[in-house]
């Protein structure tokens, strides 16, 4: 199991970073600096701790350092300062050889627009970690086939990347990822190149993936709806900066500021608001079996229970024990919110 | 295009408005072309010969300097020019009497069967049309003896060429050292390339290969190295993410996605280096470049003509094969 540490990592671009770190220079805006100086901040004093298997999202606006900061956990990008511990190991001192141990065994990626080996197969290109590692071709390919299956392209091992579809092309990427079994699988806006229903069914097929595999992910999107339901933790970035890290429920009902606030503003609270949030006391022991909830799951998906019951819910806990209940109003109240959002917007 | 044009359009437009300007400038050059002419007729009169010859003539101490240092590799280094030049007469002698010693039908028929399996039907048959033809109006041994040194030029070339290519690609110091050079040997005329031959091997078909090899080589480099730059950075970058070195990148990315513009670049090497081997006849090499010349001393018109002929059909034939090869490899691969 792994842990990523981000301590107050910089980059800057352009050639002369270290004058943003002048003590005249460090509480200047972005903006300011890039017209001043020439120089682009595209990370700001950036601190993060990822914790071994979560999804963690990295969301921001176009600009805002998200690939910047995901490249630079793989070394794709060197940040300007700041380290990155990555399993207590310093992965801005590893020399060449262990930087390449590193995104042999311990990383892999999934880009945007795929970056597939386009004169390899389907097989060729899920084995590629495996070949560079020099495992044995046997061996390399029972494990790219087993992978590729797992994403659903069992069948299509000898095509060409060509020959497939964006959302077939983009589970060759997973694949290929998976194949190495890293310890942490960074993901840069995987599914924005897909065209919105294949987004959505890409989105809900990782979730169950992500219970399969149980691996660390870093997951950037652009879109907080995708957020939402991949990620366990969400950090915003604005300017090169995390404007705020919480849940998605936290997120949602509680946005730090007024630009995390316009972000959120058309998720219905429904969506991310945990049953434990509204349930109350429950007045006996006494439960229906047949319309249990549990405390962690949220309050969008017990909602068809509600239609078929006019009782309160029970809440039951992993232990089997009555925990709460939620009555019908609060389910209501919530509903009424989220519905007030919607029309306000218009 | 439509830019020019409309540029173009400005111009003209502009210049009618400014019909007064022009005419005083071409005015003034016009009196300045007379003045001049004038000055040169009193100079010539006068016997200025300062003026009608140059004064110091450098040309004496280089060209001896020159001649001292080759003098000097070829007397020290005359063991590595025999040696190499050895080498190659044995090499090219065997590739010329075996493909002599092969009889013309199978030679015909290889040929036939490539050109069919590598480009087209059309360019199978037509190959074997052409060969067929070259035998008949008795140009085949000279034809082998041209394809005999081509081969070898050519293979020195990617040898060389593509390896050049590759560090180029990846050393941007190296790539602009050679540049110039490239630029250089490409802007040079030809004949040029037949100077550094006869200077280190003296006539013959060896002299004809080192300017052949000069001659073709740059394409080769050029496109290798273009080819490798082209490659998507992005999927480079997914190469790099997965903990390739630099050698695995190359191998099992950078060069396969690169082969298309490498393979151009040898299709315009061999060309080139066919139309040097028939300009090479004047430093001696034989075939059918050897002919025209031999014909044309003699004032047979009717030998140099088909000897010529020999040429464009030998050339064409290999053009359609290769090319035919390279556009059939890119469909089939079918890189986006
Ligand atoms: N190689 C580079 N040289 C100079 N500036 C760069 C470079 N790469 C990124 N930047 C700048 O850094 C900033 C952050 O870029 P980054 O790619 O991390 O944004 P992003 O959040 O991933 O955006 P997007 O959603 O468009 O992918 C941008 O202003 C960008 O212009
Ligand atoms: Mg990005």
């Amino acid at each position: 199991m792994s842990n990523i540490e981000i301590v107050n990592l910089w980059k800057v671009f352009g050639n002369d970073p270290e004058i943003v770190f002048e003590p005249e220079n460090i509480n200047k805006t972005r903006s300011e600096i890039q017209d001043e100086f020439n120089q682009v901040v595209a990370l700001r004093n950036v601190n993060l701790s990822i914790n071994p298997g979560e999804t963690f999202v990295v969301m921001g606006l176009s600009g805002s350092g998200k690939s910047t900061l995901v490249r630079a956990l793989i070394r794709l990008i060197d940040p300007t300062s700041g380290s990155i511990l990555i399993n207590n190991q310093d992965v801005l001192q590893y020399n060449n050889q262990e930087l390449e141990n590193f995104r042999r065994h311990t990383v892999a990626m999934v880009f945007q627009h795929f970056g597939l080996f386009p004169h390899r197969t389907v097989l060729e290109n899920a084995a590629y970690g495996l070949e560079v590692q020099k495992v044995d071709t046997e061996a390399r390919n029972q494990k790219a086939l087993e992978v590729l299956e797992l994403v659903g392209l069992s069948g299509w091992e000898s095509s060409y990347p060509s020959e497939l579809s964006g959302g077939m092309q983009q589970r060759v990427g997973i694949a290929r990822a998976l194949a190495v079994e890293p310890d942490i699988l960074l993901m840069d806006e995987p599914f924005s190149g897909l065209d919105p229903l294949i987004r959505r069914q890409m989105r809900i097929e990782l979730k169950k993936l992500q219970q399969t595999i149980q691996k660390t992910i870093v997951f950037i999107t652009h879109d907080l709806d995708e957020a939402i339901t991949v990620g366990d933790r969400i950090a915003i970035m604005r300017d090169g900066e995390v404007t705020q890290l919480g849940t998605p429920e936290e997120i949602v009902t509680n946005p730090a500021n007024s630009f995390v606030e316009e972000f959120t503003f058309d998720i219905p609270k429904t969506r991310v608001t945990s049953v434990s949030n509204i349930m109350v006391k429950p007045s006996s022991q006494e439960f229906d079996r047949r319309y249990v909830v549990a405390p962690e799951s949220i309050v969008e998906d017990m909602i068809p229970l509600v239609l078929e019951t006019g009782d309160p819910i029970p809440v039951v806990d992993s232990k089997d024990e009555l925990v709460g209940v939620v009555p019908q109003e609060k389910i209501l109240e919530l509903v009424a919110q989220s519905a007030r959002q919607e029309y306000s917007e218009e | 295009m439509s830019v020019t044009l409309e540029k173009e359009k400005l111009s003209t437009q502009e210049s009618k408005e400014n019909d007064k300007s022009y005419i005083i400038k071409y005015g003034i050059s016009l009196v300045v072309f007379v003045i001049v002419m004038g000055l040169s007729w009193v100079i010539h009169l006068m016997k200025i010969t300062q003026i009608t010859d140059f004064p110091v003539n450098f040309s004496p101490p280089v060209t001896n300097a020159i001649d001292d240092f080759v003098d000097f590799l070829v007397v020290n280094f005359a063991w590595i020019f025999d040696w190499m030049s050895d080498q190659a007469k044995v090499l090219i002698g065997k590739i010329r009497d075996f493909l002599i010693w092969v009889p013309w039908p199978f030679t015909i028929l290889a040929i036939m069967y490539t050109g069919w399996k590598v480009a087209s039907r059309n360019v199978g048959i037509g190959s074997a049309i052409a060969l067929l033809l070259l035998g008949l109006f008795n140009l085949w041994v000279s034809a082998m003896v041209t394809i005999a040194i081509m081969v070898i030029a050519v293979l020195i070339s990617i040898v060389i060429g593509i390896p050049l290519g590759i560090i180029a690609a990846s050393s941007n110091r190296f790539d602009a050292a050679i540049k110039p050079i490239l630029d250089g040997m490409q802007t040079m005329p030809s004949f040029v390339y037949l100077v550094p031959g006869i200077m280190f091997f003296g006539l013959g078909n060896v002299a004809a290969i080192l300017a052949t090899v000069l001659y073709a080589i740059p394409p080769c480099i050029r496109l290798t190295n273009l080819g490798i730059r082209q490659v998507d950075i992005a999927v480079v970058e997914a190469g790099t993410a997965f903990g390739s070195n630099r050698m695995q990148l190359l191998t099992k990315v950078q060069i396969p996605m690169a082969i298309p513009t490498i393979m151009a670049g040898i299709n315009q090497t061999v060309m080139m280096a066919l139309a040097m081997v028939t300009i090479a006849a004047m430093v001696g090499a034989g075939g059918l470049g050897a002919d025209v010349f031999r014909a044309m001393g003699q004032l047979e018109q009717g030998d140099a003509v088909i000897a010529g002929l020999g040429i464009v059909v030998l050339a064409i034939v290999i053009d359609r094969i290769s090319q035919g090869y390279i556009n059939n490899r890119n469909q089939t691969t079918s890189i986006e």
